[in-house]
């Protein structure tokens, strides 16, 4: 029996994708203020890629806020039930067509290790380049001879803007290891996925859940 | 309930509401960031009409037999005039260096052109602002030697003679080719007035052997520049004469190559203000790039603002020196002077655009147009090698010398002129030498064409010790570029500096974005990203394998 379900709400689905949009836009032009490329030119690149950073702020500033208000991050906390059957399905199940060990439903909608690499993401990656690049970006306030260096602040927000590449790259390809290659894209894009779990709970459960983590 | 008030807040916060909420919150970011706006300061008028008409002074109604008659009719008026100049490094050509204590000036400096002055007067001091300078006797104090008219001639006619220590020429000469005639002094007299290129440029821009040859920032390509070369003396820019940079005080005029004002803090001062300084920012402020009006623009106006700190304005807004189709020499190599030819006459050979390559007089010279200046950090202090010092000649030695370094707060990035080449030392004693190349004996080098004699008579004139040895060494002179100008537009833009192999790719000891890196952090990140895509790709191949095999057993 199959029924739809909404996954991802519009309002997610607007937080996921202009957060998408930035981070690639900050990678690109990241990269070429790092000096690995020419392809803006570096004076549009580090302008670009300061103002998608401060947009990218703002993005995180409404989501830190819908995340807490709607008690949604309890869907990173981190678990080893099921990790073994999910990591046991990418390396060998899928090949033989078996279906994914993990049924997402609104209430959790990313599998252990999905949500481990997501949560790895939001508290170690993010961070690092929201400080580091908060600091690069006023270094002329405090670098001034005998002030912060610029060296460590740049190197440390290069090395994290290599983890957010490492995670954009798996990510994006995670994104077709669906029942179909383009099944978890679309629901991204339409925020409405096919179950075919009987037992779902529907969705206006997860609401009142999250209801009651406000 | 839940999921609708959800899909309500969706639909009630379209795209471009987001967009607008994000751009505003940048915007103020920014804004918290920013610099207060510094102007570009508006474009002086014609210059002050003057309140006396020289020609109706009853003093200059009359010819004058030379050019100390006519001083002394300047002063009649001008009483304070000559004391004033004689005060001046344009009279004195000495400097007593306030930093370093160094006594300096053209007096006693050894450049890499024609090496010095004091053994050589005649000529060198033709571009003395003065009347007769061509020996040690020469009177410092007398007012009526003062030459007001090579500074305030206005008719162009004003020619001192070549080659007799800046005395009024009297007969038809021709200099290089170039007829000149004898001025008519009581003309020239009538017509005095303020200082221009002209005038300024008649020395200036003929130092080191002619024009352009010397700094690779003057030559007479600043009479008539279009924007493009100088954007302040071009008449379609601001149309300013040197003096409105290098303003005046009692004839002290502000700009000194050997105390640079390589940083200065104080910008514009106080309103009205006229400062005693050149620099840049002395009109332009310590913050003058604007800020624009939308978000991109005013991150950019404040992140130049916050490069003013650290690189002189002349590094990003003088992309090449000798731009004006005038070439500077760029190496002069003495050790090759002296060659004949086979019937024992000097040679003289020039390059395609005419400029001297070599002559037995002088040896091989290089030169440069449009040329990209080298880039050193320079706390404004140039300390200078002198004939009392000791060199090592086992590398090129400095002319001249400075500090500077990233952790200086008072030391900028400036464009230099690095003139290289070769000359005269005492191998034996290792010092720099004096020499006597100009003169009507038989020691002097453009005479007799042998240097021990040369050095021998300049040394003993400077009371300085010479082994009698001559040797070559390799030296250099570092020159600060800081005219032509360029139209902002025509800046160095970001890339130019950084990048893996820009311009600054020589200065070492900070951290350069677009330049530097962690190689190991790079390799090792590199090295994972690729595993990354290793495995991914061997992933897709084992999926689209058994996906196949599947089927097929299907």
């Amino acid at each position: 029996m199959t029924r739809t379900v909404v996954m991802f709400t519009g309002l997610e689905r607007l937080w996921h994708w202009s957060q998408a949009l930035l981070i690639i836009l900050l990678l690109l032009t990241g990269f070429e203020v790092h000096g690995s490329y020419s392809l803006l030119g570096f004076g549009t690149a580090a302008t670009l890629h300061v103002l998608a950073a401060l947009a990218l702020i703002v993005v995180w500033i409404f989501a830190i806020f819908w995340h807490l208000a709607t008690g949604e991050w309890r869907q990173y906390a981190p678990t080893t039930r099921g990790l073994a059957a999910v990591v046991r399905f990418y390396l060998y199940g899928m090949f033989r067509g078996e279906s994914h060990p993990f049924n997402p439903r609104p209430k959790r909608k990313h599998n252990p290790l999905q949500a481990a690499s997501y949560l790895l993401f939001g508290v170690v990656i993010s961070p690092l380049l929201w400080i580091t690049g908060l600091l690069y970006l006023g270094i002329d306030l405090w670098s001034a001879p005998a002030g912060l260096p610029l060296a460590p602040v740049a190197l440390i927000h290069v090395a994290a803007a290599y983890g957010a590449a490492l995670f954009l790259l798996v990510h994006v390809y995670m994104i077709t290891t669906g029942r179909t290659p383009t099944t978890h894209l679309k629901t991204m894009i339409t925020g409405r996925e096919e179950s075919d779990e009987a037992a779902r709970q529907p969705s206006q459960a997860v609401s009142s859940q999250a209801r009651r983590g406000l | 309930m839940m999921h609708d008030n959800i899909d309500a807040v969706a639909s009630w916060t379209p795209t471009n509401i987001v967009a607008q909420l994000l751009g505003g919150l940048s915007w103020v970011l920014i804004m918290s960031l920013a610099a207060p706006v510094q102007a570009t300061p508006e474009i002086l008028a014609a210059v002050d009409p003057p309140t006396a008409d020289h020609s109706q002074f009853e003093q200059l109604q009359r010819d004058f037999a030379n050019g100390r008659e006519v001083t002394r009719a300047c002063l009649d008026c001008h009483t304070e005039a000559g004391k004033q100049v004689r005060a001046s490094i344009h009279w004195r050509w000495e400097y007593r260096h306030p930093q370093t204590g160094q006594l300096l000036g053209k007096q006693h400096v050894v450049n890499s052109f024609c090496n010095n002055v004091t053994t050589n007067l005649g000529r060198c001091t033709a571009c003395h602002a003065g009347y007769g300078w061509d020996g040690p006797d020469f009177d410092f104090s007398d007012d009526s030697r003062v030459d007001c008219l090579v500074c305030h001639d206005t008719t162009g006619t004003y020619e001192k003679s070549p080659k007799r220590a800046g005395r009024v020429l009297q007969e038809p000469v021709k200099v290089h080719g170039h007829p000149l005639q004898p001025p008519d002094l009581g003309k020239v007299a009538r017509n005095v007035g303020p200082t221009s290129s002209e005038t300024c440029g008649s020395c200036h821009f003929f130092g080191g052997g002619g024009n352009g040859s010397k700094h690779g920032d003057l030559d007479t390509s600043l009479l008539d520049p279009p924007p493009a070369l100088d954007v302040h003396m071009s008449d379609a820019g601001a149309g300013l004469e040197c003096s409105d940079c290098h303003v005046e005080r009692a004839h002290q005029i502000a700009g000194s190559r050997y105390q640079v004002a390589a940083h200065d803090r104080k910008g514009t001062g106080a309103p009205g203000q006229r400062r005693y300084a050149a620099t840049c920012a002395s009109c332009h402020g310590v913050e003058p790039h604007a800020l624009g009006s939308d978000p991109a623009a005013l991150y950019q106006g404040a992140k130049l603002n916050a490069h003013v700190d650290r690189i002189a304005c002349q590094t990003c807004h003088i992309p090449a020196m000798a731009r004006g189709g005038v070439a500077t020499k760029t190496w002069w190599d003495w050790s090759k002077a002296g060659r004949l030819d086979a019937d024992g006459n000097p040679i003289k050979r020039h390059d395609a655009d005419g400029n001297l390559t070599y002559w037995t007089r002088w040896g091989e010279i290089e030169w440069g147009e449009d040329i990209e200046p080298d880039y050193r950090w320079f706390d404004g202090t140039m300390r200078y090698t002198l004939p009392d010092q000791t060199i090592d000649s086992s590398q090129s030695v400095p002319i001249n010398r400075f500090a500077g370094h990233h952790d200086d707060p008072d030391a900028r990035i400036w464009p230099f002129k690095m003139m290289r080449g070769k000359q005269p030392y005492d191998p034996v004693k290792d010092r720099l030498v004096y020499m006597q190349l100009f003169g009507k004996t038989e020691q002097a080098y453009w005479q007799g064409l042998e240097w021990q004699p040369a050095i021998a008579s300049a040394m003993e004139a400077a009371g300085l010790p010479f082994s009698g040895e001559v040797g070559f060494t390799e030296t250099r002179m570092a020159w600060p570029i800081t005219h032509m100008v360029a139209p902002a537009e025509e800046a160095l833009a970001c890339g130019d500096c950084h990048a893996r192999e820009g311009r600054m790719a020589e200065l070492t000891g900070f951290y350069l974005p677009g330049r530097d890196s962690d190689p190991r952090l790079d390799r090792w990140a590199q090295l994972a990203l690729g595993a990354a895509l290793l495995a991914i790709g061997v992933h897709i191949g084992l999926r689209i394998l058994f996906h196949r095999r599947r089927r097929y057993a299907e």
